[in-house]
């Protein structure tokens, strides 16, 4: 009845996630408690669950990756302790079985739920804004790749309290990952977590695509977008390329595991080898997926706060079009030491190495950008200079690593996660918050706290690099990635001082919640309201309409004459005087909610082997599909009145204000 | 998933000031390419395991090439029909555009139905997925696109009842029957892929 769900699959012998889920539990029941008692439930369902609005999707998708920053920096903080203790014999306080969960989710949940959640969120808020348009193309596929990546990490977090986690690490690999080596239900809540994830991903992908070549505003040439928008389309493009990959791979892996093939087995004719090729064909763009729009978001930043036009910005472009391309012929450097032999390890090293030219030209596009220019240091040039610094570093490193002989030595050992860390946190993590802090005012219409900002950056800056130097430095010494405990003693220190750097950045993570509570305590404070829509003399259109935007966001859809238009029509003085009409809108649906719910059935139900649940999710979320399909009330007007109010109350507000 | 049978026509209110192209068909041309790229990679990992016979039988041995052609012959026809369902709708032939369809619905399901006899066949002869790595990608590879022909089947049924109801051809319906023939003819070109490349390269 119930597959191979039984009471023993609940791990209440292990305290740490028995005190989890109490706490889990409390919160949530007061958040739920707290939803009832201000009765506030039609609010939500109608306001944001069912939304197809994309800067509430952009909202929630940003919510569920700070949420998933939490619970993956919680694993985090777990690994580091468990280091610093375990040492000379001492076992430590997390057994290795507990521990290989902790690496595991920590990197699956960093990569696919907080990262890749936080850069969707900021596609969904920017690129509708940045090219005049009032949604993205499929606003409904919108709200359902959301679902489908909030029930995803929701069926990943239930494996903490449900059955258990994979212990083989964040890309699976076989044979440990087969069957015969991991006959658990972990690997099976990893498969269908990013399986189900990976559906979302690919639909945003199709999404941001088909929106950024199809509903630019008049006038907008490709080579007159924001770069973000263009970070945004070639990232779109390297998911429409890859995640099919990642299906395939992962599908493969689960025919072994459910239907005892032989891809990656040991036996009977199956390839390990063809399972790391195929991943890293996924794995190595996914790194570009994130760290372009990272870029995208230093672009914008840099040119705003230096108060000056972007410093060669067809470089930018075709560097980001480089890199692009070049993402997709450098995947077997994951894998120097599968002695595919000297030629073809020479090739994907110099093919590596390449990649750093465009990377280095944006670097310098930056520097330039901001030389001679007039530059605030508001918190988010803080991050930007953080990281220009940082990821420099990182890349260095790994080019130092794409030397294949180089690479034999330094092969998983704790330099390369040191220097993937330096990359992601110093380029991806550091520009996502740059963004937050850049485009909330824009959002939610008053301005993020910058002392508070300005303090994360410090303790996220110092800490990174207590924590991953000391990394670098014992993966010279020969310590290896993933070990539980160890005996030597010159890894002991370094394993302390990353303690020490684990902790400092936990201060900025607190120091990031305290902005977030402080910026909405002091709100109504006049310094912190954003009157005009424009509060950092921005460049690009999204500037050009008022904080928090109206649903269908442009009252007239601007007519576009160059890069930074926005910017040139501000200092000529110049406004639309285009006749307001009605506007027509999506409306929102329930659908999207649905489909992901029954898929968390699916997932959970595949996960346990509960055949008969599996088929209820499937059918479902097929169902679903075809009674929205036959759906025709999917569209509203805007009357022109409540346009007209609009506008009118925005222009009260900017006299009000300039009167001051 | 049938959501690309979902899309809503016209999005963000783009209609009201130029003719802009509906961006369904062209979001559901680009959402084809990336399943063109999930073949590529099961055609991939089959031309990586191809000898991997594990001691078990090759494909020369158990590919029975006469009902393989008759599958290919199959669909092929029913992109013909199809066609001429699609033609019948442009010209608001709703009686000849539901017969075609019924036709094509037909035809893809004895193909689904002969693919399933030829499985069943193996698997009673002990030629399962499970017997070597060859046979893993050879049925991984064919059953993907037997699935998505069975999705292609229940679009067909879920577009013909939806036009039953509607007026002739509102343009939702049309731009939702662009995407199936889109989807119906690119389920052709990856089976003419399965039939060279695994079956007659198996078996000269």
């Amino acid at each position: 009845m119930l597959g191979k769900l039984t009471f023993s699959a609940i791990p209440l012998d292990v305290p740490i996630l028995v005190g989890t889920f109490i706490g889990v539990a409390v919160v949530g029941a007061a958040v739920l408690g707290l939803v009832t008692y201000y009765g506030k439930w039609g609010y939500l369902w109608r306001e944001w669950l069912t939304s197809v609005d994309h800067k509430r999707l952009g909202v929630m998708y940003i919510i569920l990756a700070l949420v998933m920053l939490f619970r993956g920096f919680a694993d985090a903080v777990m690994m580091r302790t468990q280091l610093a203790l375990a040492y000379n014999g001492n076992p430590g306080y997390l057994p290795p079985h507990h521990y290989d969960q902790v690496f595991s989710a920590h990197g699956t949940i960093m990569i696919f739920f907080m990262a890749m959640a936080f850069m969707t969120g900021l596609f969904n808020i920017v690129v509708p804004l940045q090219i005049g348009a009032r949604d993205v193309a499929f606003p409904f596929l919108n709200s359902l790749s959301f679902w489908m990546t909030t029930i995803s990490a929701v069926l990943i977090n239930v494996s903490l309290f449900i059955g258990e986690f994979a212990q083989c690490g964040w890309l699976a690999y076989p044979p440990i990952s087969e069957l015969k080596f991991s006959p658990g239900v972990g690997i099976d809540y990893y498969i269908w977590a990013v399986q189900l994830s990976g559906v979302g991903t690919l639909l945003t992908g199709v999404n941001f695509f088909t929106t950024i070549i199809k509903m630019r505003a008049p006038g907008m040439d490709l080579m007159h977008m924001p770069i973000f928008t263009w970070t945004a389309l070639c990232a779109s493009v390297l998911i429409m390329a890859a995640f099919p990959v990642l299906t395939v791979t992962l599908g493969c892996l689960s025919m072994d595991r459910y239907f005892g093939m032989h891809f990656f087995t040991n036996e009977a004719g199956g390839s390990v080898m063809l399972y790391l090729n195929m991943i890293w064909c996924w794995g190595h763009p996914e790194v570009y997926i994130l760290v372009l729009p990272a870029f995208g978001v230093f672009s914008e930043v840099t040119s705003t706060f230096s108060g000056k036009p972007l410093f060669g910005y067809a470089t930018m472009v075709y560097a980001t079009l480089s890199i692009t391309v070049l993402s997709f012929i450098v995947w077997v450097h994951h894998f120097f030491t599968m002695g595919a032999g000297p030629n073809v390890n020479a090739f994907f090293g110099i093919m590596t190495m390449i990649i750093a030219v465009p990377t280095g030209v944006k670097i310098f596009n930056w520097l330039f950008t901001m030389y001679k220019g007039r530059i605030e240091f508001h918190s988010t040039m803080y991050w930007t200079i953080g990281f220009m610094i940082t990821f420099s570093i990182g890349g260095m490193t790994g080019v130092m690593m794409a030397m294949p002989a180089a690479d034999w030595v330094l092969h998983n050992s704790l330099f390369l996660i040191a220097h993937f860390h330096n990359v992601i946190i110093g380029g991806v993590y550091f520009g996502y918050v740059a963004g937050m802090n850049f485009w909330f005012p824009k959002v939610f219409g008053f301005k993020l706290n910058e002392a508070w900002g300005k303090r994360a950056f410090y303790c996220w800056f110092v800490g990174f690099y207590l924590a991953f130097v000391p990394l670098y430095i014992a993966g010279f010494e020969g310590m290896t990635r993933r070990l539980n405990h160890y005996d030597n003693p010159d890894w002991h220190v370094q394993m302390l001082i990353a303690e020490v750097g684990v902790l400092t950045i936990a201060c900025g993570v607190v120091c990031q919640l305290v902005q977030i509570y402080v910026s909405i305590r002091d709100r109504n404070l006049p310094q912190n309201i954003d009157y005009t829509g424009d509060p950092w003399n921005g460049r690009t259109l999204e500037w050009s309409i008022s904080s928090p935007p109206p649903a269908y966001n442009f009252a007239v859809l601007p007519d576009i004459h160059g890069i930074d238009s926005f910017h040139t029509e501000k200092e000529m003085g110049r406004g639309t005087h285009k006749p307001l009409t009605d506007i027509h809108m999506p409306r929102n649906t329930a659908a999207g909610f649905f489909v992901g719910a029954f898929s968390f059935v699916l997932g959970f139900a595949a996960v346990w082997h509960i055949w008969w649940m599996a088929a209820l999710g499937l059918i479902g979320v097929l169902l679903t599909v075809i009674l929205r399909s036959n759906d025709n009330d999917i569209d509203y007007y805007v009357p022109v009145s409540e346009v007209t109010r609009d506008v009118e109350a925005q222009s009260r507000k900017l006299m009000a204000q300039a009167a001051e | 998933m049938a959501h690309e049978a979902t899309m809503p026509p016209v999005a963000g209110g783009h209609d009201d000031h130029e003719h802009h192209e509906s961006p369904v068909v062209f979001g559901f041309w680009v959402y084809l390419m990336t399943d063109c790229i999930l073949f590529g990679t099961l055609f991939a990992a089959f031309a990586t395991l191809r000898h991997q016979y594990a001691g078990g039988p090759s494909g020369k041995e158990i590919f029975e090439l006469g009902g393989v052609a008759l599958e290919t012959a199959i669909l092929l026809l029913s992109s013909i029909t199809f066609g001429f369902g699609a033609l019948a709708a442009h010209a608001q032939k709703k009686g000849a555009f539901l017969g075609w369809l019924g036709i094509t619905f037909l035809l893809g399901l004895s193909f689904v139905g002969l693919e399933l006899r030829e499985f069943t066949h193996m698997i009673a002869e002990g030629n399962g997925p499970d017997r070597s790595a060859f046979l893993s990608a050879f049925f991984t590879l064919v059953a993907t696109h037997g699935l998505h022909v069975s999705t292609g089947l229940i679009w067909i049924l879920v577009v013909m009842v939806q036009s039953l109801g509607g007026g002739a051809g509102p343009p939702r319906v049309m731009s939702k029957l662009t995407c199936l023939s889109l989807f119906w003819h690119f389920l052709d070109i990856v089976w003419i892929c399965v039939f060279t490349f695994v079956y007659l390269l198996s078996v000269i």
